[in-house]
């Protein structure tokens, strides 16, 4: 439950923090923290226009998107507790659940038979198809070394203490902010701010929805944001050993209750430097060429190979 | 060979350009243009008298002549004329554009597509709806069309592309959206005042150019005497302007390879440029800056004490980003190998302007065919090799660079100059212009080379005024620029080119 209500905070927050990052750094005053939310709002409260060429699928497609990122947010878990749901395999459960989301976008985005969107669409489904090795290789990493296939499960048996496996969770947050860059279209693979249909991934698929779709698609991508950045988040939010000795001399103080608030506060302190690297990062580079992309992406699968075999060698399955 | 051999800036009697056949002019031509120095800058038919009189001109950058090529063809009859494109392709604009305006049909001519949908084209039957597209088929190719309106606030035009995947197969280029029949206001208009006005709306974003290149042209054809502090104000509101647009063109780069900083900060420093132009005449594209004859805003110590200001500030700044922009990795691997085109190619479609330079041509009017103050100056033209994005944008830089000095040293020389620019308003009607005279002035503008010629009747009004663009050549380089490039790098190569739609389209 903390966190769908985390996720939800830091969604409405993420992409006003970095916009505001980005338009520091080039020197303007830029929109405020909030644009994101009153723009929610403002297409929120329209209806949404329908091209006379597009089908049903082009009309449920975004409520799909939507539900989609949600049921995947069901089973995120925060910390050391439960997400809304957790059971045996759940990280696939939400590869997938995202995956249903993605599809509806792409033969939506096919639906309006708008060349550029098919290019779009195209692009789409190739990046996804190249990233999903990653995610793969690096969550079935931590399930063999935690022995369990649920979120929950790996985060809450995950092996700290060890020089190796802290390791091996800075290697996993670069791999799964890489991964969260390229889902949400951001730098170097998209530039979500282009005007140009001819080079845009995510954006072009997205052309032809309007009002109270376009929100749910806007909200949709602000979620998925806040969920990559819990997914990576969840690695560091254990409270440093010294601290959790210091707040046990304090007899008087509710120790969960504390322990949870400093657990939030460290989450939302790491989703809030996510979005600043993110806007940094994308301040001071120039996008990729279109045909390096897959190269991009693989390098990323490479990464989380390396993963794998740290995991092999942590658990002498693998003599060097 | 039958020619009449001038230079720039000058006009002639009409008369004493030899009338030849057009099978001498279509083998002399083409037996000149043999020459990689020599190009053709303006070629073009209008009815004289009772005949369409045709007018080549072909500019050799060696020895700063023009050579003028003169014949005539029945109005009354239906002419097939062997194409000249067969030989030297970079004449099939004009001939396209000959064919399109008088019906005339070059055979052998690969494709005689309209290029303007003039308003008094010959066959009223060629409208924008029905344009013959290049089509290619196959199970893999799919085309996207883009525009005529697009996304960004620019001029209107269509681009097909035929692709292969992300590869593109061709790129078909479809303008005439914006035609406006300016060559003909030239004529209808018959106040000077009016023609400044349309000779500075040529196209919007090369008023200096434009301008300056017309106000020569009138000079001319009146008999004004060429004065040399007033070319050397105006060289330094064309620099100025060149500055202003290069700058402002790599900040719009930067945004399309989504490198931010770029962005905002070359977006800034085109401010002060611009604004220097507001100070000077009350505008900042420098309308009404330049006027036939005089100079109605002149250039007074404060103004030249606040220009020196402002280039410092800029060149500090300036420097400070290009070097970081030309040093960033990401950056350079996205602009370096993409829209490649080769000397050879552009040769071949007679490219001009930046375009040409970033293959290795050294074609620049500034030291070719020298007009205002640069006959006193010795520029070097800037070029590159590689003829890819990269190129185009290093040599924009260098460009602003020399153009900063080359202010700097014609300000060093205002101060000096003893004599002064006639800035008393002229009465144009007390004036007349000189009977059946061609008058040519070709001129360096930031895009590249603009080419005006005018020519007299025996009343000594304007009988006809032609226009030449440098866009005129380059679409076609654009083009062959993004074949076998990925489609996502079109906006990258179409920013590198900047061409002018209104100015093509006219």
């Amino acid at each position: 439950m903390i966190s769908l209500i985390l996720i939800l905070i830091t969604a409405l927050l993420f992409i006003g923090v970095l916009n505001r990052t980005r338009s520091l750094l080039s020197g303007r005053k830029g929109p405020g923290f909030l644009q994101v939310i009153k723009d929610l709002f403002r297409m929120f409260r329209k209806g949404s226009t329908f091209s006379t060429t597009t089908s049903m699928i082009f009309q449920i497609a975004p409520s799909v998107y939507f539900g989609s990122i949600i049921m995947a947010l069901l089973v995120v878990p925060f910390a050391d507790q439960e997400g809304i749901l957790s059971f045996e395999g759940d990280f696939i459960f939400f590869i997938y659940a995202l995956a249903i989301g993605k599809f509806f976008m792409i033969i939506s985005a096919l639906d309006t038979g708008s060349p550029f969107e098919g290019m779009g669409a195209n692009r789409e489904a190739l990046y996804s198809l190249l990233v999903e090795p990653a995610f793969f290789i690096l969550i079935g990493s931590f399930s063999m070394l935690s022995g369990n296939t649920s979120f929950y499960k790996i985060y809450q048996t995950m092996h700290f203490g060890s020089y190796e496996s802290y390791l091996l969770c800075v290697v996993a947050g670069f791999v799964l902010i890489q991964i969260g860059m390229i889902e949400n279209s951001r730098l170097p693979i998209d530039d979500p701010k282009t005007h140009l249909e001819l080079t845009m991934v995510h954006e072009v698929m997205i052309l032809d929805n309007s009002g109270f779709d376009l929100g749910l698609i806007t909200l949709g991508t602000s979620l998925k944001f806040a969920i990559y950045g819990a997914l990576v988040a969840n690695f560091f939010v254990e409270p440093p050993h010294a601290l959790i000795v210091y707040i046990q001399q304090f007899p008087q103080v509710d120790f969960k209750l504390l322990l949870l608030a400093i657990q939030i506060g460290m989450f939302m302190g790491i989703q809030f430097l996510w979005a600043v690297t993110v806007g940094v990062s994308e301040s001071f580079r120039a996008r990729a060429r279109m045909n390096r992309n897959p190269l991009i992406i693989f390098t990323l699968t490479a990464i989380s190979i390396l993963i794998f075999f740290g995991v092999l060698i942590i658990m002498k399955k693998f003599q060097l | 060979m039958n020619y009449l051999l001038t230079k720039n800036n000058t006009t002639v009697d009409l008369n004493a350009i030899p009338v030849i056949s057009y099978d001498d002019f279509s083998t002399d031509v083409s037996l000149l243009v043999q020459d990689e120095n020599r190009h053709c800058v303006t070629y073009y038919g209008w009815k004289h008298l009772e005949v369409l009189k045709f007018i080549c001109a072909i500019a050799d950058d060696a020895t700063a002549a023009i050579y003028l090529f003169s014949y005539e063809l029945n109005v009354h009859e239906k002419h097939h004329l062997a194409s000249l494109t067969h030989h030297i392709f970079a004449f099939h604009i004009f001939e396209r554009e000959i064919h399109e305006n008088f019906g005339i049909y070059f055979t052998d001519h690969p494709w005689l597509k309209p290029v303007r949908y003039a308003y008094d084209r010959a066959d009223q039957n060629n409208t924008i709806a029905n344009y013959p597209f290049f089509k290619i088929t196959g199970n893999e190719i799919h085309e996207v069309g883009v525009g005529p309106i697009h996304a960004g606030v620019i001029e209107p035009g269509h681009f097909r592309f035929m692709c292969n995947g992300e590869n593109v197969l061709h790129l078909e280029i479809q303008l005439g959206f914006q035609h406006k029949g300016t060559e003909n206001l030239f004529l209808t208009k018959s106040k000077m005042s009016q023609r400044h006005l349309l000779a500075e709306s040529i196209a919007g974003d090369t008023v200096v150019g434009h301008a300056y290149t017309f106000a020569r042209n009138m000079e001319q054809l009146y008999g004004i005497k060429e004065n040399l502090k007033l070319e050397l104000i105006r060289s330094i509101a064309l620099e100025l302007e060149r500055i202003a647009v290069h700058v402002g063109n790599l900040s719009a780069l930067c945004t399309d390879v989504a490198y931010q900083l770029g962005s905002a900060v070359f977006g800034a420093l085109r401010t002060p440029i611009i604004n220097y132009f507001q100070w000077w005449c009350g505008n900042r594209f420098s309308r009404t800056l330049i006027r036939t004859g005089y100079n109605p805003y002149p250039l007074t110590p404060a103004l030249c004490d606040r220009l020196v200001g402002v280039l410092d500030d800029f060149e500090k700044k300036y420097i400070e980003m290009s070097e970081e922009m030309f040093h960033l990795p990401s950056v350079l691997a996205r602009l370096e190998r993409s829209g490649i085109i080769t000397q050879e190619q552009m040769h071949l479609v007679g490219a001009v302007g930046v375009p040409a330079r970033a293959t290795g041509i050294k074609r620049d009017i500034r030291t070719s065919h020298p007009f205002a103050y640069y006959k006193h100056v010795k520029y070097e033209p800037v070029t590159q090799i590689a003829g890819d994005t990269l190129s185009h944008a290093v040599i924009r830089d260098h460009e602003i660079k020399k153009s900063i000095t080359l202010i700097r040293t014609f300000l060093s020389l205002l101060d000096t100059m003893p004599i002064s620019e006639p800035q008393q308003k002229i009465n144009y009607q007390t004036l007349a212009l000189k009977p059946n005279q061609f008058s040519i002035a070709l001129t360096e503008s930031w895009r590249g080379e603009i080419c005006h010629t005018a020519v007299t009747n025996a009343a000594g009004e304007l009988e006809h005024y032609k226009i030449k663009d440098p866009s005129m050549h380059n679409w076609l380089a654009l083009a062959l620029a993004v074949r076998n490039n990925e489609i996502s790098d079109f906006p990258i190569c179409n920013k590198t080119f900047d061409l002018s739609y209104c100015g093509h389209d006219l």
